[in-house]
């Protein structure tokens, strides 16, 4: 196993391992609640990284794979009596098959033409669930609060819950380390560099973008259905909500595109910020405006983010920080 | 009817929005945040004793201004890289806006009330506010046509959209004309803004609704074409009014988000467009 000589490697499992074991000191569930959110944020930008920033192709709608998944988990727990484990995973199953054929149609666009087909294809999914009565319509799907019951209570199944969510993004980061480093990774690169010239030297780019676009979904599925497990409930607003997919790219930005360690440490860093503003009361208003400012900022002054900076500064960091 | 005088006004904002695009192949994301700009000035200067109709004027000039402020700031920079860079320094000025109308305004629903008068054509009756802001939109295309295709400045923005090198080896002061056409653009999207809000009530989020539509609205025309996206205006205005009475109205967007789609898949250049 090469992997397991690989510093980086270790490094991962050691921050998903802090992740796992820092809230259980003295049983801290504020800190947890904080913990699961920069968790899911971490969760979905650095599965959107593996379009934007390896494939090159900007996915403004990511959201509705993390909303599909919730959907679909809490429809199989709640009204089929599935247990959660298996929920989770046949709805990353059923949303990444889902988005790979969508794939091989919408990755035919190009550039902005893409872009403004996933803003689309999220809002056409959150509009037709809002009216779609099996799922509830617009009121979403309520968890009976007996299904917590077979998981050992209430407080249990949180901590339970906690812990798959800290697994899925560890296997995020794996997987974005992973990619990286495959001969798949580096044809994605070249489509990201070129994407004529990768096909002139025989990638082949149709698939490869319909599998990194279906690879990008399963984990964020998997996360949407763990939770609004967690949550109890699903409503279409808060599982589509454009908002949400547009800040992971801010947080991609801000980490820096296409490394691995950017999208973690940008969501991380998201994550606090936004918290703050929230709790400050004369920002509240305006975090909004905050963090649109920074992210025009970042765009404008640094556009390969606070990794991009890093590599800049201390070359060197690059060995040891993918 | 009532589709058609509606599309006229989906019509402008798209203009506006696909303005833009053919100049300076930018796809504006805080489009929808400007175009509730627009509601909220009119919403000003009619509460400062205007009339709705005589405040399209300054609205007008100050969506024009803000245009090439925007410009200047968050797109001339970026502006000759990929594509991802515009969408989100666009995107990034559409947070900014929304932010500080959230802030001034809340996001609760404003009206401008009027007195309106309701008109009686051969059993179809229309109200005055839909003749006069489809008769508006009408007016503004004409000026635009006549602007692009009849004066000096018009031209060289035309020149500009066709090859900026070239333009600029002609002595064209092209980063001039660029921050002039996104002005024009900003301006289009106010104005609709400005004129929807004398139809329907309207927040400050209701900016992404008339986003997405002037981009269906676009894209059936062909993504920078400019009479193409008012007539795919009509077509998204005709589709709402008949589909209306035999659906609830909450499907309509699904409808057009499929058609969107659809479209963007088979006919990239839209439906009356020919080769880009």
């Amino acid at each position: 196993m090469k992997a397991l000589k690989s510093p980086f490697f270790w490094l991962i499992l050691a921050f998903t391992a802090f992740f796992a074991l820092f809230p259980l000191q003295g049983n801290n569930v504020t800190l947890r609640e904080t913990l699961v959110l920069s968790a899911i944020y971490i969760i979905l930008a650095a599965n959107l990284n593996l379009m934007i920033g390896y494939t090159g192709y900007v996915n403004f709608g990511s959201i509705v794979f993390f909303g599909l998944g919730g959907y679909l988990t809490l429809w199989l727990v709640a009204d089929h009596g599935w247990n959660v484990y298996l929920a989770v995973l046949l709805a990353g199953a059923v949303t990444s098959l889902l988005t790979l054929a969508l794939g091989f149609g919408i990755l035919r666009l190009r550039g902005a033409y893409f872009a403004l087909a996933t803003i689309g294809v999220n809002e056409a999914v959150k509009d037709f669930v809002s009216n779609y009565e099996p799922w509830g319509g617009s009121e979403g799907i309520f968890l009976p609060f007996s299904t917590y019951k077979a998981m050992g209570g209430a407080a249990h199944a949180l901590w339970t819950v906690y812990f798959l969510i800290v697994m899925v993004m560890g296997a995020s980061l794996l997987l974005s380390w992973y990619v990286k480093r495959s001969k798949f990774g580096l044809g994605l690169f070249a489509i990201r560099e070129d994407e004529d010239a990768a096909i002139v030297l025989g990638v082949k780019a149709p698939t490869y973008k319909a599998l990194a676009y279906s690879l990008s979904a399963f984990l964020p599925a998997v996360a949407g259905g763990l939770y609004f497990f967690k949550n109890g409930s699903v409503v279409p607003e808060e599982a589509f909500n454009l908002h949400l997919s547009i800040e992971s790219i801010v947080m991609v930005m801000l980490g820096g595109q296409g490394t691995v360690t950017g999208p973690a440490v940008g969501a991380f860093l998201y994550e606090r910020l936004r918290g703050l503003l929230l709790t400050t009361p004369s920002l509240s208003n305006f975090h909004l405006v905050i963090a649109g400012v920074l992210l025009l900022l970042i765009i404008l002054f640094a556009p390969g983010g606070l990794m991009g900076w890093l590599y800049k500064r201390w070359p060197r960091v690059r060995g040891v920080l993918e | 009817m009532d589709g058609l005088l509606i599309g006229l006004v989906y019509g402008l904002a798209a203009i506006g929005l696909t303005l833009i695009f053919g100049v300076m192949d930018v796809v504006n994301l805080a489009h929808g945040a400007i175009i509730a700009l627009g509601m909220f000035f009119l919403y000003l200067f009619f509460g400062a004793g205007l009339h709705p109709y005589l405040s399209l004027l300054p609205v007008a000039i100050v969506g024009f201004f803000l245009g090439v402020i925007v410009y200047q700031i968050a797109v001339r920079r970026i502006i000759n890289g990929p594509p991802l860079m515009s969408l989100l320094a666009t995107f990034a000025v559409s947070m900014i806006i929304v932010g500080i109308g959230t802030a001034l305004w809340s996001t609760s629903p404003y009206n401008i009330n009027f007195k309106v008068v309701t008109y009686t054509l051969g059993g179809y009756t229309v109200t005055s506010a839909r003749l006069v802001s489809a008769v508006a939109a009408v007016l503004v295309t004409f000026g635009l046509y006549f602007f692009l295709y009849r004066t000096v400045l018009g031209k060289a923005v035309r020149a500009v959209a066709n090859n900026r090198e070239a333009a600029e080896l002609m002595g064209i002061p092209s980063q001039q004309i660029l921050a002039i056409s996104f002005g024009i653009g900003t301006m289009l999207a106010m104005l609709s803004g400005a004129l929807i809000a004398t139809l329907f009530p309207f927040t400050i989020l209701s900016g992404g609704v008339y986003e997405l539509k002037s981009f269906v609205a676009s894209v059936l025309g062909g993504l920078g074409n400019p009479t193409g996206a008012l007539l795919g205006g009509i077509i998204l205005g005709l589709i709402e009014g008949s589909v209306a009475p035999f659906i609830q109205v909450s499907w309509t967007n699904v409808i057009e988000f499929v058609i969107f789609v659809l479209i963007l898949l088979f006919f990239p250049t839209g439906l009356f467009g020919g080769r880009r």
